[in-house]
């Protein structure tokens, strides 16, 4: 099947070519980095110790174990109609997860020593059962994707063996988000991320921005393809994006209230930080509001039918949901976390250009997976039909 | 010893060439020598659990910066302010950026946030706290490395193994106390003096106080402590006769942070 990637439209090859020049200049800054160290490349320090990287692996994680929202109603429920889009949630999941695992890598003081986590596996680390639950995930939808949709080339049925994998990736997504929730929600120092309502959270705002993006995706496949996911397909997605973000903003202010309730400072510190800045130290003030506002917003929005049944608004509002989740749980939620400090010191942080850049190529990287995979199934889609 | 380290590796090595392992080499040419060179010199310290207490009222900066200073010379730590080369100076934002301290001073706000009172005496209130690694008996960042690169001893010292490091900084998060560094850039620019019994780091690994763990192997108390004149008191919490448990039996003391029962073993009397 893949040698249908290899022959494609003028258009298709001048997308290629562009990712492959930004995955180009990421390759050389990364270069960079491993010379002169993280410090050169980043705005990294020892206060705000983990940044865009890591927020980045964050953000992804939720996109990857969204694909669920597809797989779970046709395979669990029969929902028949989410057959045609499981293999455009599977093939997201490839990239996102991907990305994932770069992304910690970019993060690495000592790449060259990354499989020390497999040499001395170490069961009472987050990061070593991160490490087990996205790379089995990477595999469970490369398997799954790949093999169902092969079967639907050759018009037979999928094999029987691969019902059960199918059933393990159910389960399976929502453990690879509350695995990334644990990294941070366990560590006493930190009174940003000390909350029991963290996964929660993670999995609230993965299944509204993760459906979001697959809207995005599929109304693009419609306008460039000859395969069209269907319009009873996006409405449902719609329905779980406006349930998903209804929830995420609910679980946002169960958070808040704890915090400025109890009134405790090292857990309200942080959320002043945020939301108004601590001596005049207040980078990420502006962001938060329009993160927050425009969640909420968007929230309100997609549970007016008029607006969710027009896919022009409805793309619109999906966009800002991906937007401000984003600057939720990846700046916010990071920088967040690091500031104040242990010792109550404001110490802020800023992504370097090169650090946009690294991440960036890293990006494209993943969106070229993703356009190679979307070209194969969109093939064999328009072959089908043909 | 009649052979100095640099012959004895020169043979060991060439040994090594022939097939034969460095210990068979060094049977050869000293029979039975080998076990009694280890042994040798002074007895190393050991204790069951270690322990520190830092007594501020015998404590003036003075001292306390030498303390620092000491720390930090044996350990070749750098100082970003002060670059070997003028040429590689870097901004005052990244030498706090990019500062790696094993010990420290500040005030009691930072050193024990939480605990700051309405109105405090003077004296602490001006007081600097030198602060480091806690060896806390239930440490957060030993629990949460994923390559057992960082690990508790049997004696309580909190270590680091540099060479397994892979940089995760999964540590640095699980710290509640700001005790660990990352080799953000090249640190050999930055060390003046390069102390020849301690290696110099890379860029890309964290590092800490490790209550001088290769001093007490040879018998010697931490270089902080020996420099402090009887202000840091360090010795086995589990032995009842030590200075350090008399001294923490008779006075009162504080924990950074002990609320959150990673069981910090340097104590302070204010």
């Amino acid at each position: 099947m893949l040698e249908t990637a290899l022959s494609g439209s003028r258009r298709y090859y001048t997308l290629v070519a562009a990712l492959l020049f930004f995955i180009l200049v990421g390759a050389s800054m990364y270069l960079m980095q491993l010379k002169y160290g993280l410090g050169y490349t980043t705005g990294l320090g020892r206060d705000v110790s983990w940044g865009f990287y890591i927020a980045q692996l964050t953000y992804l994680v939720g996109v990857a174990a969204s694909a669920v929202m597809v797989v779970l109603p046709y395979y669990l429920h029969d929902y028949k109609a989410f057959g045609r889009i499981t293999i455009l949630g599977e093939f997201l999941a490839v990239p996102a997860v991907l990305m994932c695992l770069l992304f910690v890598i970019v993060d690495l003081g000592r790449p060259d020593r990354l499989f020390n986590i497999i040499l001395y596996p170490t069961p009472n680390s987050v990061l070593f059962w991160d490490m087990i639950v996205l790379n089995v995930y990477l595999l469970l939808n490369i398997v799954i994707g790949w093999t169902v949709l092969e079967s639907e080339r050759n018009e037979v049925a999928p094999p029987k063996w691969v019902i059960p994998l199918i059933l393990l990736s159910i389960p399976w997504a929502p453990s690879i988000h509350t695995v990334t929730a644990f990294l941070y929600a366990g560590l006493p120092g930190r009174g940003y991320w000390l909350t029991a309502i963290m996964a929660p959270r993670f999995l609230s705002s993965a299944f509204a921005a993760g459906p979001s993006l697959l809207i995005l995706l599929a109304l693009l496949v419609r306008k460039y393809t000859k395969f069209d996911p269907g319009r009873e397909q996006i409405q449902s997605l719609a329905k779980i994006v406006t349930y998903a973000i209804l929830i995420n903003v609910f679980f946002f202010f169960c958070e808040v209230f704890t915090v400025f309730y109890s009134q405790i400072p090292e857990h309200m510190l942080h959320f002043q930080y945020l939301f108004q800045g601590i001596d005049g130290k207040a980078r990420l003030v502006p962001w938060m509001w329009f993160a927050i506002v425009g969640m909420s917003t968007a929230a309100l929005l997609m549970v007016s039918p008029k607006i969710r049944e027009n896919e022009t608004t409805l793309a619109l509002t999906c966009g800002l949901i991906i937007i401000t989740t984003y600057i939720d749980k990846g700046l916010g939620l990071m920088t967040g976390g690091f500031v104040p400090n242990p010792l109550e010191r404001v110490v802020e942080y800023w992504p370097t250009i090169p650090e946009a850049l690294i991440s960036l190529g890293v990006y494209s990287l993943g969106f070229l997976i993703l356009t190679v995979l979307y070209k194969v199934a969109v093939s064999v889609k328009e072959e089908i039909k043909a | 010893m009649g052979m100095d380290r640099r012959e004895f590796i020169k043979i060991a090595g060439l040994s090594t060439l022939f097939g034969l392992g460095a210990k068979s080499a060094w049977e050869l040419l000293r029979p039975g020598q080998v076990e009694a060179a280890l042994t040798a010199g002074a007895q190393p310290l050991a204790a069951k659990r270690w322990a520190m207490v830092v007594d501020m009222r015998k404590l003036d900066d003075a001292t306390a910066q030498r303390c620092i200073e000491v720390c930090h010379q044996i350990h070749n730590v750098p100082d970003f302010s002060k670059p070997v080369n003028p040429k590689d100076g870097v901004s005052p934002e990244e030498q706090i950026r990019w500062q790696v301290k094993w010990i420290w001073t500040d005030p009691y706000h930072n050193a024990f946030p939480g605990a700051h009172q309405e109105v405090m005496s003077d004296r602490v209130h001006h007081m600097n706290f030198l602060l480091l690694c806690n060896h806390c008996d239930n440490p957060p960042c030993v629990r949460v490395c994923p390559t057992q690169a960082t690990f508790r001893r049997a004696d309580g010292v909190v270590m680091m193994d540099m060479h397994r490091c892979i940089g995760c900084r999964y540590c640095m998060a699980g710290c509640p106390f700001s005790a660990r560094s990352f080799n953000w850039r090249d640190p050999r620019p930055y060390i003046k003096d390069t102390y020849p019994d301690y290696p110099t780091r890379e860029p890309g690994m964290v590092e800490k106080c490790d209550f001088c763990a290769k001093r007490l192997a040879k018998g010697q108390l931490p270089a902080c402590v020996v420099e402090s004149r009887g202000a840091l008191i360090f010795g086995d919490l589990t032995d009842d006769k030590s200075e350090v448990r008399q001294t923490l039996k008779q006075n009162f003391t504080i924990r950074r942070k002990a609320h959150l029962g990673t069981n910090p073993q340097v104590y302070y009397i204010v």
